[in-house]
């Protein structure tokens, strides 16, 4: 009796480990547990966001009065929003801007071997080692209206005068140019890290076959290096754009929106009406209009990933 | 001649350019350290900016008169119980991604890949929502449970990379050899990744570290901050901010990360494009 049990459960011992060979079968098992989460944790509440933002929703309730796309007109409407877009967009475009211009100039430096390497690397890489909050936090510091550290530089360099030296984070401009040259110096180190695999990734005899070819410095640059670098230069710009423009934690720390909303971006704005405030359906309307740059970017990534595959 | 003419062109460029760079991106980083070793009285003294009596007042302040050994602690706590969670997650998936799905493969781990780009500031608001309705407001399970949504993604990303690079001949002869599929994969595969799976647990726990939209939503109490938040939320509080006791708290943890962020980069790269932009 014992034995015929032991036969079957053997049998069927057997039956799943063959299941378990089947490539699909133990494909399946071993992804689903990671389909599941993500779905879990990432799905639900973007679906639940899309159904926020229908709604009057305020905290304290997780569901509210459906009250159409009510929400979109009003945050459409909203000066301060309008306001936001633009800021964002600004923030976005030239930071990375600065950025894929230094990281494509930096990582045609690091990639070489060179006395002294390891060191620099290091000081290269601290932007983005170092948590982001607390980095920015130490800006705050060097913005100081009394003890601004640039304003030293700048007062012995006789730039700006002693008596009253600007005033970086309260005055309009200068506070957006302040967060913009942060987010540029935190996205930097991690766009020429990028750009570093980019080069590495470059056969070796592509390079040989361009020295014999008497390409030489610029033309090798144009002709060879920069078209099979373009592709994952664009895996950096795309990254860059997505970290930046859905981030608030630079522009929420340094200046929060002010002065007067001068700063304010869709994120920091949107954290002020949905948390603050507690308009939680207006707020999640807000950060919906992230959306579509982020549909954007992904479908670049998407077609790049398809034309990498074939080639 | 020619040739070490070029030699010479070519590490002048290489100095010419590295150097600038470190020292823009590496100078306030020299100055967050210059500002912790001056004493509170002395940091807005014009004519002690570069010289003072160094002192190390600015880190007892920190370790005595702040819950910063707190938020250390707590960060560590969210950070091991996340990177577990993620390589259970992760490894698996990752492996059979990069070797037994083949095409539908590929597409859903880039597909898996989009998600980590979903922001928190798109998810934060309906998140703060369901925390509440789990009553984990204001604890750090909050973080351990949502943290994963965006380590996850990221890491079967980088382990599939790592994946791809074991030579699959390695697997076929372990196979002929009588080895079924899975012992394959725990003695013959994992072994030989482990190097991957560290890259991944650094970066995962780095990116635990760097968090702050859901930790700044989900936790009110400062004795259950993380580092990222306590900081700025209960330093930068009072009218008087102790900038040298801020400037160690950001130091402390960011020497560190650099180190192992350099000791790693060249697998982080080989791991980040190895999965198919390439």
């Amino acid at each position: 009796m014992a034995s015929v049990a032991a036969a079957a459960g053997s049998r069927r011992l057997r039956r799943v480990s063959q299941l378990a060979h089947r490539r699909g079968v133990l494909a399946a098992v071993l992804i689903s547990p990671a389909v599941l989460f993500i779905g879990a944790l990432v799905g639900t509440p973007l679906v639940l966001a899309v159904y926020l933002s229908l709604t009057d929703a305020t905290a304290g309730s997780l569901s509210g009065r459906w009250v159409g796309f009510a929400n979109f007109r009003h945050v459409w409407a909203d000066g301060i929003f309008r306001g936001a877009l633009w800021h964002t967009f600004l923030f976005t475009a030239i930071s990375q801007a600065v950025v894929v211009l230094g990281a494509g100039l930096l990582a045609h430096a690091l990639v070489r071997r060179f006395r002294g390497r390891w060191l620099l690397r290091f000081l290269i890489l601290l932007p983005w080692a170092a948590p982001v909050a607390l980095t920015t936090i130490g800006f705050l510091w060097f913005f100081d209206p009394l003890a601004s550290i640039w304003n030293w530089f700048l007062i012995h360099l006789h730039l700006v005068s002693k008596t009253s030296p600007p005033n970086w984070l309260g005055t309009p401009t200068l506070a957006l140019t302040s967060i913009i040259v942060v987010q540029a110096w935190r996205i930097l180190p991690f766009a020429t890290v990028i750009f570093i695999a980019g080069i590495s990734s470059i056969p070796q005899e592509v390079d040989d076959a361009a020295a014999i070819d008497a390409a030489d410095g610029l033309k090798k640059f144009w002709y060879v290096s920069l078209p099979l670098q373009l592709p994952i230069a664009l895996v950096a710009l795309l990254f860059g754009i997505v970290f930046t423009a859905t981030d608030m934690v630079v522009p929420y720390l340094l200046t929060n929106g002010g002065p007067f909303n001068s700063t304010q971006m869709i994120t920091t704005w949107a954290f002020q009406t949905g948390i603050n405030s507690g308009n939680i359906g207006e707020g999640a309307a807000m950060s919906l209009f992230m959306l579509p740059v982020l549909a954007a970017v992904a479908v670049g990534m998407l077609v790049f990933a398809r034309r990498s595959e074939v080639a | 001649m020619a040739a070490l003419v070029r030699a010479w062109r070519e590490k002048g460029f290489v100095y010419a350019v590295a150097i600038p760079f470190a020292v823009v991106l590496g100078f306030p980083f020299a100055w967050m350290a210059v500002t912790a070793l001056k004493s509170q009285a002395e940091v807005f003294q014009p004519s002690h900016t570069w010289s003072f009596h160094p002192t190390l007042s600015s880190f007892g302040f920190l370790f005595h008169h702040t819950k910063y050994v707190r938020w250390l602690e707590n960060t560590c706590f969210v950070g091991l119980l996340v990177v577990a969670i993620t390589l259970l997650v992760a490894v698996p998936a990752g492996y059979a991604l990069a070797r037994l799905a083949g095409r539908v493969g590929q597409s859903l781990g880039v597909a898996i890949f989009l998600t980590y780009l979903v922001p928190p500031t798109l998810l934060f608001l309906p998140l703060s929502r369901v925390i509440s309705t789990l009553h984990l407001q204001d604890r750090l399970w909050a973080l351990v449970l949502v943290y994963p949504s965006f380590t996850v993604p990221f890491a079967i990303w980088l382990l599939m990379g790592f994946f791809k690079t074991i030579p699959q001949e390695l697997e076929d002869a372990a196979l002929v050899d009588g080895c079924s599929r899975l012992s394959t994969i725990v003695r013959i595969v994992f072994p030989i990744s482990i190097p991957g799976i560290l890259t991944v647990v650094i970066f995962t726990f780095s990116l635990v570290v760097n968090e702050f939209v859901y930790a700044i939503t989900f936790i009110t109490s400062s004795t259950n901050r993380t580092l990222s938040v306590g900081v700025p939320t209960d330093l930068i509080r009072a009218d008087l901010f102790n900038w040298p006791g801020i400037m160690a708290a950001i130091l402390i943890p960011s020497i560190p990360l650099a180190l192992v962020y350099n000791a790693f980069l060249n697998r982080f790269i080989a791991g980040f494009t190895g999965g198919a932009f390439r």
